[in-house]
């Protein structure tokens, strides 16, 4: 599905990405791990194309991206930082991108789910930071997209809604879907995550199952996994 | 012969709309097209002489057009960081993005103008007096000059992610090409009186688009003789039609080459 090849990408002097290669696979929910600051968001940003690399080749369905912007019709984005414009009303908001990417949806669906109806006609500059990153939500789920990218996608989120949230993903992966996680909440990964891909200064550290992270690492749950994960030497 | 399916409309021209409708439903859109009302109303009905309210309303819109484009266009800009980023992950080009907000932008203030001044005008009965090739060229020159400071203001924009260091530029550029210029040009003049100025003024006022702007409207206006010679000079030169397209080149050229650094720009920059 991705295919990442020697990607390089520097902020000014601040070097995020250095030469990382990544594969990620038809189908299945991916986990996409790393300390603040180790390139999680700059990753997405360059295979959306928001991030221009430096160095490398993305492609996604054996096509490079490069320059190309057809190719997102067939990804939905979960942005980190739900920020929208602030004088939308959220109805106008859904409308606005039905409008721009001229799709079928279902949202009703998802609105429905999430209990947003009596926040529709509500301006979004108005709404917490939890019922924003419902409409976040709603609106990265309301397209039939076969890839899903999504970042730190429980933020702010009421435990009813995280259960929604996870149902969701499992209805989507079940449909065949492949979809890009990146969490810090380890629990919540442990549940829903098929593949572990580990970033640490620049590159991919690990990419595997959760079994093989534990036995890598000698740890019994993943969150310590995941803290000893940059201490075990890489060939261990 | 089958008919062909209606072609969606382009995403640049729904962004268009979008950044449109923003705008105009925004208090300051309005404030802006009552500001021109007013004074369109008040020129023209407490000074009944069209020629001389023509030349008051250059002289507001000369200076005050580059402010309002200028300033509206680096707030639009910086406001709609979320809009641009939310639109970046969308299946729509770059250039889409950024050139349906500028012309949304450009648009709704020109509208501003040419509906505040133009009401007042028709309302007086301009459409049958001789002042109206002057009035329109009023109304050009005021379109130009908000489309040519809302692309350097976006460029500004684009170029600088500090909010306070790209405000500052902005009025600095305003500033520049507003008063500054001027004194410098005028300095000029004065250091090398000795020496003969005619092409050297006509060059420079070519140069800036606020002193073209403002030229080309005196010019039409036949007060020309109030300039002395160099206003003969200038009068040989933007006076003929060969001198008109230039100066209109000029302005399309001031228009055109800030859009496509924007366009340039924006196609390398990281969100």
């Amino acid at each position: 599905m991705i295919h990442v090849q020697n990607l390089h990408k520097k902020f000014g002097k601040n070097i995020v990405l250095s030469g990382l290669d990544l594969h990620i696979e038809d189908g299945g929910i991916f986990a996409v791990l790393g300390p603040n600051g180790s390139g999680k968001t700059t990753l997405i940003k360059s295979i959306l194309g928001m991030v221009v690399p430096n160095k490398g080749e993305i492609s996604i369905g054996g096509n490079s991206i490069k320059n190309k912007w057809k190719y997102r019709q067939e990804i939905e984005y979960l942005p980190q930082i739900a920020n929208f414009p602030g004088n939308l009303r959220v109805k106008e908001l859904i409308r606005m991108i039905k409008d721009l990417r001229q799709r079928p949806s279902e949202e009703e669906d998802l609105i429905s789910l999430f209990k947003l109806e009596p926040f529709l006609d509500k301006k979004l500059a108005t709404l917490s930071g939890g019922t924003k990153q419902k409409v976040n939500i709603v609106l990265a789920f309301m397209f039939d997209t076969p890839l899903l990218i999504l970042d730190e996608p429980t933020s702010g989120l009421d435990p009813a809604s995280l259960i929604s949230l996870k149902e969701l993903l499992k209805k989507e992966k079940a449909k065949g879907k492949t979809i890009l996680i990146t969490s810090h909440i380890m629990q919540f990964v442990a549940e829903v995550a098929d593949t572990i891909v580990y970033l640490l200064e620049g590159k991919i550290y690990f990419k595997g199952s959760i079994n093989e992270l534990m036995l890598k690492t000698q740890q019994t749950d993943l969150e310590h996994a995941i803290a000893a994960i940059a201490t075990t030497p890489a060939d261990a | 012969m089958p008919l062909r399916p209606l072609q969606q409309p382009q995403p640049m021209l729904k962004i268009l709309k979008y950044s449109f409708y923003d705008l105009i439903r925004s208090r300051w859109s309005y404030v802006y097209f009552l500001f021109y009302l007013l004074l369109g109303f008040v020129l023209l009905f407490l000074n009944n002489d069209v020629s001389k309210a023509i030349i008051t309303l250059m002289n507001i819109i000369i200076i005050l057009v580059p402010l309002i484009g200028t300033i509206f266009g680096i707030m639009y800009f910086y406001n709609s960081k979320e809009f641009t980023e939310l639109l970046l992950a969308q299946p729509i080009k770059r250039s889409s993005i950024f050139l349906g907000q500028y012309l949304g932008v450009a648009g709704s203030l020109t509208l501003s103008l040419v509906l505040g001044l133009g009401i007042p005008f028709v309302l007086y009965g301009l459409l049958r007096s001789d002042a109206i090739f002057n009035f329109s060229m009023l109304l050009v020159v005021g379109a130009f000059l908000t489309l040519i400071f809302t692309a350097l203001s976006f460029n500004l924009a684009l170029s600088n992610e500090n909010k306070i260091k790209g405000f500052g530029y902005a009025v600095l550029l305003w500033l520049f090409l507003a008063v500054i210029y001027d004194g410098l040009f005028l300095m000029s003049l004065i250091f090398f009186e000795d020496y003969p100025l005619d092409n050297f003024s006509l060059l420079a006022t070519l140069l800036n688009p606020i002193d073209l702007s403002r030229t080309l409207i005196l010019l039409k206006l036949d007060i020309s003789a109030l300039l002395g010679y160099t206003g003969a000079v200038f009068k040989a030169f933007f006076g003929t039609n060969q001198g008109l397209i230039v100066s209109i080149g000029m302005l399309v050229l001031w228009t055109v080459l800030p859009i496509w650094r924007l366009l340039a720009k924006s196609k390398k920059k990281d969100f």
